[in-house]
C-alpha cells in the first residue's frame, strides 16, 4: 500500500476534497439565507418602527453588558445562568416581568450564591433589553429548547 | 548543539508570554469554577462573565502566541532560511502583548459596559459575543499583527525550500487571519449574527486551526523520529484532508437550534459524526511514527507530549464531541454542561498540548541544547501527567453534571427550573473545582521544569542508550 499510495495522490485528495466541500457548504450557506426570512422573525426589526429601533438598542445593550458571559441565548453562550431565548414565554409573555427582574437586581448580590449584577439601566434601555428579548423568542428554532425550563 | 538560523530566536518571548497567559488562564478558571459553587466570590468585584472572559480570551492569545512562535521557529528551519524580518517578527510580540494586557486590564478595572463606551464600540460594534468580547480596536490590532505575521511567514518561505510542513502551517495561518474578519460582522438580524460568528468559531477550531495542528505535529515527529519526511508529509495530507472534508459541512453541527433550516440537522449530524477520523488516524500516525523512528532523540518529553496531543485531541475533540454531536441527542444536550465537558478537553488535547509539544522540544535547543537533563524531563513529564489527568477528570466531573443537568432540567416528565438544578448538581462542581487544583499544581510542576539547571553532560549520554526497555514499551503501547 505504502508504495501504491503516493503523497501526490494525498494531496490531490487534500485539495480536491476541500474545494469541492468548501463550495457545497457556500451554496448551503446560500440556500440557508434563501429560507431565513420564513425563519428569522426579521419583519420585527424593521428599522422604521419604533419596535425595530428599539430592538437593534435592546441587542446593542445585551452585547455592550456581556449578557452572553453568564446566559446562554439560543444555546450559546456561558452555563452559569438561565438560557434567555425563551425567557419571554417563562416570564407569561411579560415585558414588564422582565424589566422588574433586571432592576430589582441587590447591588451586593445575595450572600453564598449567584446573583445578576445591577447594571442600573434606565427605563428605556430596560424595555429595549425586554423587546430585544421578546423578538428573540419568537425565532423559529426547530422547536427547541425542549420545555419552557430552556 | 544549538538552533540553525539565528533569527529562529524571536520564537522564544512568544513562547514565554504564552506559558504566562496559560498561568492567568488557569487562575481565572478556577475563580469561575470556584464562583458556580460560591456564588458571591469576588462578587460584585470581578462578576463571572468577567473573570471568564479573561479565562477564555486568555486561552485564545496564548494559543495563538504559541502558534506564531511555532512559526518563527519552524519556518526557517524547514525554509533553510533566515527569517525575512526578524525585527518585525519581535515588534508584532511587544504589539500583540501590550494590546493583550490593556485588554485584560480593561476587562478588570472598568465595566463591560464602560469599556465598550471609551473604545468606540458605537463605530463597528462588535463586543459581546462569546469569544469576540475583545473591543473592535483590539481586534484591529490582532489584524495588524496577522498581517506583519504572515508577510513575515510568507516572504521567508518564499524565498527559502518549500515544504509541506510549511505549506499547510501557511494554509492555516492565513485561513486563521481570514476567518477572523467574520469577528467585524455583527447585524442586528441575531440569526445572521450567529450563523456567521461560526464562520469565526467554528472554522478556526474545526478547521483551520487543525492545519496549523497538523504542521507542527509533522515538524515535531520529523525532529524526534527521524522518520522520511515523504512517509510524515502523506500523512499530513491524509489527516487534514479528512478534517477539511469532514469540518467544513461540519460547522452545520452548529446550526440546529438558532433559526436556520431543520436540513442542517442532517448535514451537521453526518459530517460532524465523521470528524473524529481526522483525529483517530492522527493518533495511528503519531504512534506509527514513534514506532518506526530511526533515531532516539534524547528529548522523551518531547516525544510525549506529541502523543499525547493525538490521544487526548482524538478523546476531547473526537470522542466527546461525537457524544453530543447528533440532532436528536444535542436537542437535549445543547449548552450545557455536556458542552463545557466537550470544550474543556478538546481545547487541551488539540491546542493546549500541541503548543506545550513544540515548547517542549524548541526551548531546550533556544537555550544551547538538544534537550534538558534527564531530571528536568522527568519533571516535566510529572507536568504532563498532572495536567492530563486533570483535565480528564474535569472533563468526567463536567459530564457527570451534564447528564444529571439535561435529566432534570430538559428529560424528566417534571422539568426543574435552571438554577434549582443547578443547586442539585453542586457536587459535580466542587469535584470539577478539585480538578482544576490539580491542574494548577500541575502547571506549577511545569513551570518549575524549566528552572532545573543543567544539559545533558556527556557522562548522561551512556544513560540514555541504555534505557531500551523505554523503547520496549512504546512499542506495547503502539501495538
Amino acid at each position: 500500500m505504502a508504495q501504491a499510495f503516493t503523497k501526490e495522490m494525498s494531496r490531490n485528495i487534500f485539495y480536491g476534497g476541500t474545494a469541492f466541500f468548501f463550495l457545497l457548504f457556500l451554496a448551503l450557506t446560500f440556500d440557508t439565507h434563501l429560507a431565513l426570512p420564513e425563519r428569522d422573525n426579521r419583519a420585527a426589526l424593521d428599522p422604521a418602527t419604533e419596535r425595530g429601533q428599539l430592538i437593534a438598542q435592546g441587542k446593542q445593550l445585551w452585547e455592550e453588558n456581556d449578557c452572553i458571559g453568564c446566559h446562554t441565548l439560543l444555546g450559546e453562550g456561558a452555563y452559569f445562568a438561565p438560557e434567555l431565548g425563551n425567557v419571554y414565554t417563562r416570564y407569561g409573555s411579560s415585558k414588564e416581568a422582565i424589566m422588574g427582574f433586571i432592576k430589582g437586581r441587590p447591588k451586593d448580590g445575595i450572600p453564598g450564591r449567584r446573583s445578576m449584577p445591577q447594571f442600573n439601566l434606565s427605563d428605556e434601555e430596560l424595555a429595549a433589553i425586554a423587546e430585544f428579548l421578546q423578538y428573540v423568542s419568537e425565532i423559529d428554532t426547530a422547536n427547541w429548547p425542549p420545555n419552557i425550563q430552556g | 548543539m544549538t538552533f540553525k538560523y539565528q533569527s529562529q530566536a524571536v520564537a522564544m518571548p512568544y513562547f514565554i508570554a504564552a506559558i504566562g497567559l496559560f498561568v492567568a488562564q488557569i487562575l481565572f478558571g478556577l475563580i469561575i469554577g470556584l464562583q458556580y459553587v460560591w456564588g458571591d466570590f469576588l462578587f460584585p468585584e470581578i462578576p463571572f462573565n468577567v473573570a471568564r472572559m479573561v479565562h477564555t480570551n486568555a486561552l485564545i492569545v496564548w494559543l495563538l502566541m504559541g502558534f506564531m512562535g511555532a512559526a518563527y521557529y519552524l519556518v526557517p528551519e524547514e525554509s533553510e532560511t533566515e527569517l525575512h524580518m526578524p525585527w518585525l517578527a519581535t515588534l508584532m510580540f511587544w504589539i500583540f502583548l501590550v494590546a493583550a494586557a490593556l485588554t485584560v486590564a480593561g476587562y478588570l478595572l472598568v465595566p463591560y459596559a464602560t469599556l465598550a463606551e471609551i473604545t468606540g464600540n458605537d463605530l463597528l460594534p462588535t463586543m459581546g459575543r462569546e469569544f469576540l468580547e475583545q473591543p473592535t480596536i483590539t481586534k484591529l490590532g490582532i489584524v495588524v499583527v496577522a498581517l506583519a505575521f504572515l508577510f513575515n511567514i510568507g516572504m521567508t518561505i518564499l524565498k527559502g525550500r518549500k515544504t509541506v510542513v510549511s505549506l499547510v502551517l501557511l494554509m492555516g495561518l492565513v485561513g486563521l487571519a481570514v476567518f477572523f474578519l467574520f469577528s467585524f460582522f455583527n447585524p442586528t438580524n441575531l440569526v445572521h449574527d450567529k450563523f456567521w460568528w461560526w464562520w469565526t468559531v467554528h472554522l478556526w477550531v474545526e478547521g483551520v486551526w487543525e492545519l496549523i495542528l497538523g504542521a507542527i505535529l509533522a515538524f515535531v515527529l520529523i525532529k524526534v523520529t527521524g522518520v522520511d519526511r515523504e512517509i510524515i508529509e502523506k500523512w499530513l495530507y491524509l489527516i487534514i484532508a479528512m478534517t477539511l472534508i469532514t469540518g467544513i459541512i461540519g460547522t452545520g453541527h452548529h446550526y440546529y437550534w438558532i433559526g436556520t433550516p431543520e436540513y442542517w440537522q442532517w448535514w451537521g449530524s453526518v459530517f460532524s459524526a465523521l470528524e473524529p477520523i481526522p483525529f483517530f488516524m492522527m493518533t495511528v500516525f503519531a504512534f506509527n511514527m514513534v514506532n518506526k523512528r530511526r533515531r532516539n532523540h534524547p528529548n522523551k518529553a518531547a516525544t510525549l507530549w506529541a502523543l499525547g496531543t493525538a490521544v487526548m485531541a482524538f478523546l476531547g475533540a473526537g470522542v466527546w464531541g461525537f457524544l453530543h454531536t447528533l440532532a436528536p441527542v444535542n436537542y437535549y444536550t445543547h449548552g450545557s454542561q455536556i458542552t463545557a465537558a466537550h470544550g474543556h478537553m478538546a481545547f487541551y488535547g488539540a491546542y493546549v498540548m500541541i503548543n506545550l509539544a513544540i515548547i517542549s522540544y524548541a526551548v531546550p535547543i533556544l537555550r544551547g541544547r538538544e534537550a534538558n537533563s534527564e531530571k528536568a524531563q522527568v519533571v516535566e513529564m510529572w507536568a504532563f501527567w498532572l495536567m492530563t489527568v486533570s483535565i480528564v477528570f474535569i472533563t468526567l466531573f463536567l459530564t457527570g453534571a451534564g447528564i444529571l443537568q439535561v435529566y432534570l432540567q430538559r428529560f424528566s416528565d417534571n422539568p426543574l427550573s435552571f438554577m434549582v438544578v443547578q443547586d442539585k448538581i453542586e457536587l459535580f462542581y466542587w469535584l470539577r473545582f478539585v480538578a482544576g487544583v490539580g491542574f494548577l499544581i500541575g502547571l506549577v510542576v511545569y513551570i518549575w521544569s524549566f528552572f532545573i539547571p543543567g544539559e545533558k553532560t556527556a557522562a548522561e549520554m551512556p544513560a540514555m542508550e541504555a534505557q531500551g526497555s523505554e523503547r520496549g514499551a512504546v512499542e506495547a503501547a503502539a501495538g
